[in-house]
């Protein structure tokens, strides 16, 4: 398998501050891959050079040719002097047609929003639009910039599970960033830790023992996917006693509806 | 019966609010009043250009309009100065260089109040084949690239990950922008330019739920404005461009009432 994108000592500076020092890392086809880091980490540069938008100092980025990326940006405010309906936006800059553009609104639970203006959208359903226009280009790679900023608790988790969905539903990879790891551990397939350096990476459960993500994190943060974690394999009577879940195989993974639902309980 | 030099008038304004409108909406869109207006007062140094190097006037202040659009695009790429900076000092040493080379050329009258204020009493053909063919080719462009230019304009960053050619979208319409404020200098002149640009796609705004309906509505409420500043100006006897402007800012005002009272309905 050939990786879909991917970098290679990866330098970068802005204003006599070291940025991203010597990052190298790959996403491979239907892979889903975390990026994690704390505010200032570099996680947005890494993204914006991955994504072309910013040339790297040392280093280079590799994509595959013919690659599409489905580029979901974290925060889109739009003038609302801009008259805009959601049907118009995903017909930008290529034409769509009516019927694609409504499976993909519904794909991603939007479509009571086709003839919304899109500078009167919240910002989840704005997610939701941006992912559906993502999904249009039929991607290969889908980039998303902290899906979930903005959004309240029970949606972060529906954001995770869809993402989840389109990813087994239509094989393509997924990168995406956070800074949250215990919310995207059900979806993801491997977290790389980021702090100017790559710190650690590997599968979630395992970036979450490191000791480089203990430091960066503190214990407060291992303790949270402890948790989560724990929660998976029962739920809790009225007594709060623990009960193992119905129809669930030993060891076998919570679906992250499941999830959800627990730790709505906790 | 239409006298003959009122219908060249309404022709060549009509020849300007056609394009003026959905290149206003992208003026508001992005922000770029200032840049036109800054663009319109350094057009007094082309016609002093215009002059001094004894070529057709409308060509130097194309030409000077396309230089100080480069400039802006160039200076702004390189981030010392705040943009609205940048464009305070080209368009006010524009307008005053303009005017003290004026008046070096001791030799020549100039109608200034004509470049400053518009004469389109006084447009011939020639000037309103120049305004059509302007207005036409500016629209060409806007029209071919309009799907790119509106994503452009949306989202930057979103518009340039999937491929849009970002810097050749801002260039181009810069650059339509400075032809279009060359042709209209001749109707309303330099100092009301940007108010053809910003009015009529302003009025637009509370009746469209589309980008395209809002163009094609500015373009209308711009003809509008010509048409009604140019009868006002034959009936009180004003002058013709702070007219059309008026007529302009009346649809606006219009505009405003009328749209909320559909939105309270």
């Amino acid at each position: 398998m050939s990786a879909l994108l991917s970098a290679h000592g990866v330098c970068f500076n802005r204003g006599g501050r070291q940025i991203l020092d010597s990052i190298s890392l790959s996403v491979e086809p239907s892979e889903v891959v975390t990026l994690i880091g704390p505010n200032g980490s570099g996680k947005t540069s890494l993204l914006r050079i991955l994504l072309g938008l910013e040339q790297a100092d040392a280093g280079r980025v590799a994509r595959r040719p013919g690659l599409t990326v489905g580029y979901v940006p974290q925060r889109l405010t739009v003038e609302p002097t801009l008259p805009m309906t959601v049907l118009r936006f995903l017909s930008l800059p290529h034409r769509v047609s009516r019927a694609a553009a409504r499976e993909a609104l519904e794909e991603t639970g939007v479509a009571h929003l086709e003839r919304a203006q899109v500078h009167a959208l919240s910002g989840g359903e704005f997610q939701r639009v941006l992912l559906a226009r993502a999904l249009l280009r039929r991607p290969d790679i889908l980039v998303l910039d902290e899906p979930a900023q903005g959004i309240d608790f029970s949606g972060q988790l529906d954001l995770y599970q869809l993402i989840d969905r389109i990813r087994r539903q239509r094989g393509c990879s997924v990168l995406l960033v956070s800074h949250d790891l215990h919310l995207v551990m059900a979806a993801t397939d491997r977290v790389i830790c980021l702090n100017r350096h790559v710190c650690c990476s590997g599968e979630p459960e395992a970036v979450s023992r490191h000791p480089e993500y203990l430091a960066l994190f503190g214990p407060r943060a291992a303790q949270a996917l402890a948790i989560y974690h724990h929660d998976h394999d029962h739920h809790h009577d009225i007594a709060g006693e623990p009960v193992p879940l119905a129809g669930q195989t030993e060891n076998g993974p919570a679906t992250a509806d499941q999830a959800s639902r627990e730790d709505r309980q906790v | 019966m239409l006298d003959d030099f009122l219908f060249r008038a309404f022709l060549a304004g009509a020849g300007l609010a056609h394009v003026a409108g959905p290149l206003g909406c992208f003026v508001i869109w992005r922000r770029m009043a200032y840049f036109g207006d800054s663009l319109a007062h350094s057009a007094l140094l082309g016609v002093t250009l215009g002059f001094l190097l004894n070529i057709d006037l409308q060509l130097g202040v194309l030409a000077t309009c396309v230089a100080v659009a480069l400039t802006v695009a160039a200076l702004h790429q390189q981030q010392r100065l705040p943009t609205d900076t940048l464009l305070g000092i080209l368009a006010h040493s524009g307008l005053a260089l303009g005017l003290v080379a004026l008046s070096f050329m001791s030799d020549l009258r100039v109608d200034l109040l004509g470049y400053l204020f518009g004469d389109v009493l006084a447009v011939g053909t020639g000037d309103i084949l120049w305004i059509w063919l302007g207005g036409l080719a500016v629209l060409g462009v806007i029209v071919l690239t309009w799907r790119p230019l509106l994503l452009a304009t949306l989202h930057e960053e979103l518009a340039r990950a999937e491929g849009v050619p970002v810097l050749a979208m801002r260039l181009t319409l810069m650059l339509t922008l400075a032809i279009t404020i060359a042709v209209a200098m001749k109707i309303v002149g330099i100092l009301l330019v940007t108010s053809m640009l910003i009015l009529p796609a302003a009025a637009a705004r509370r009746f469209a739920r589309t980008p395209e309906e809002m163009a094609v509505l500015a373009a209308l409420f711009g003809v509008l404005a010509v048409g009604g500043g140019l009868w006002g100006s034959l009936s009180y006897d004003t002058p013709s461009g702070p007219s059309i402007v008026v007529a302009a800012l009346l649809c606006f005002v219009a505009a405003l009432v009328l749209g909320g009272l559909v939105q309270r309905r």
